[in-house]
């Protein structure tokens, strides 16, 4: 166990705590969702709020506890929250068109989309094209 | 002033990138932040084909804090929906939301803050008709997220980056 300097105040200590544990709830809930969500676009959601609230709530637990610790201000792990902000978008995009793309190339009947017959991406073009010769390639599991 | 400085917030960001990651307000660090801020724009200009301009920055920060409000508010609700209701009830789906934001910077804040807030993911815009392909976690209502997303995002988003309000 880390004990806690002298020189924290301990309101302060117990805002630190809180948010920390509050930011541990998340993620949990976070990657239970990843474990519990039966598919693939419904697992993509869970890890989105452990990226945001969940890291949200560290960071800023790290710059109250560090700005008291060496006090002076340490606002660095803004820095940390704009880099979050501009990649973890890029990523969750380019995994859904993935699974979009693929779902399409293998002919599986993409779950979430509704009666609509009209697709509702673009990417069947690209993807129907080359389905023909695509159909022997083993399908991942994905339990529906 | 507009040779050496062509994008001056790109490169009042860089400095205060530099100052932050050095944790410092030092003469030596203020000088080389600079050199940075006044390089790094000019010579990645020919990687940014468009040019991108700010307006109104109370609609900026407007909307960073609508953001920021709808961020922790679909945080409650997904883990919600994760802690406490089956998975069968979910009513995940894909919904097409017709966009009449054209500038480039725009439609890229627009993925961003989309993306950004848990529930939703970005698929890609419909060439031909222009139209937003969104994943939904859980589906109430199309017409509220068309109508949250026309007004809450896109109208200040196209008041501040595009030329004239429709």
């Amino acid at each position: 166990m880390m004990q806690i300097p002298a020189d924290i105040p301990a309101w302060l200590a117990i805002i630190v705590a809180l948010l920390l544990i509050c930011g541990s709830l998340i993620t949990l809930v976070g990657t239970l969702g990843l474990l519990r969500l039966p598919h693939f676009y419904q697992r993509i959601h869970g890890p989105a709020i452990t990226i945001t609230f969940g890291a949200g709530c560290f960071l800023l637990a790290s710059m109250l506890y560090f700005t008291a610790l060496q006090e002076r201000p340490v606002i660095h792990e803004l820095l940390i929250t704009a880099f979050i902000m501009l990649t973890a978008p890029v990523t969750a995009m380019l995994l859904m068109r993935t699974a979009v793309y693929r779902d399409l190339r293998n002919g599986r009947r993409i779950a979430d989309m509704a009666t609509d017959p009209q697709p509702v991406t673009g990417l069947s073009a690209t993807a129907g094209a080359k389905s023909s010769g695509l159909m022997e390639e083993p399908r991942d599991r994905n339990p529906e | 002033m507009t040779r050496w400085l062509p994008s001056p917030l790109l490169s009042l960001a860089l400095l205060l990138l530099w100052l932050m990651l050095n944790q410092t307000l030092e003469p030596a660090h203020l000088l080389l932040g600079a050199a940075l801020a006044i390089a790094a724009p000019l010579l990645t200009a020919p990687l940014r084909p468009f040019k991108a301009r700010i307006r109104r920055p109370g609609a900026v920060l407007r909307l960073f804090c609508w953001s920021f409000l709808e961020i922790i508010r679909s945080c409650f609700n997904v883990s919600r929906i994760i802690l406490f209701s089956k998975a069968d009830n979910l009513n995940s789906q894909f919904i097409k939301i017709p966009l009449s934001l054209q500038d480039p910077t725009g439609l890229a804040v627009l993925s961003c803050l989309i993306n950004c807030t848990p529930g939703t993911v970005w698929v890609e815009i419909l060439q031909d008709t222009h139209e937003l392909s969104l994943h939904v976690f859980d589906l109430h209502d199309e017409n509220w997220w068309i109508d949250t997303i026309k007004h809450r995002y896109e109208s200040p988003l196209m008041t501040i980056f595009e030329q004239e309000v429709p």
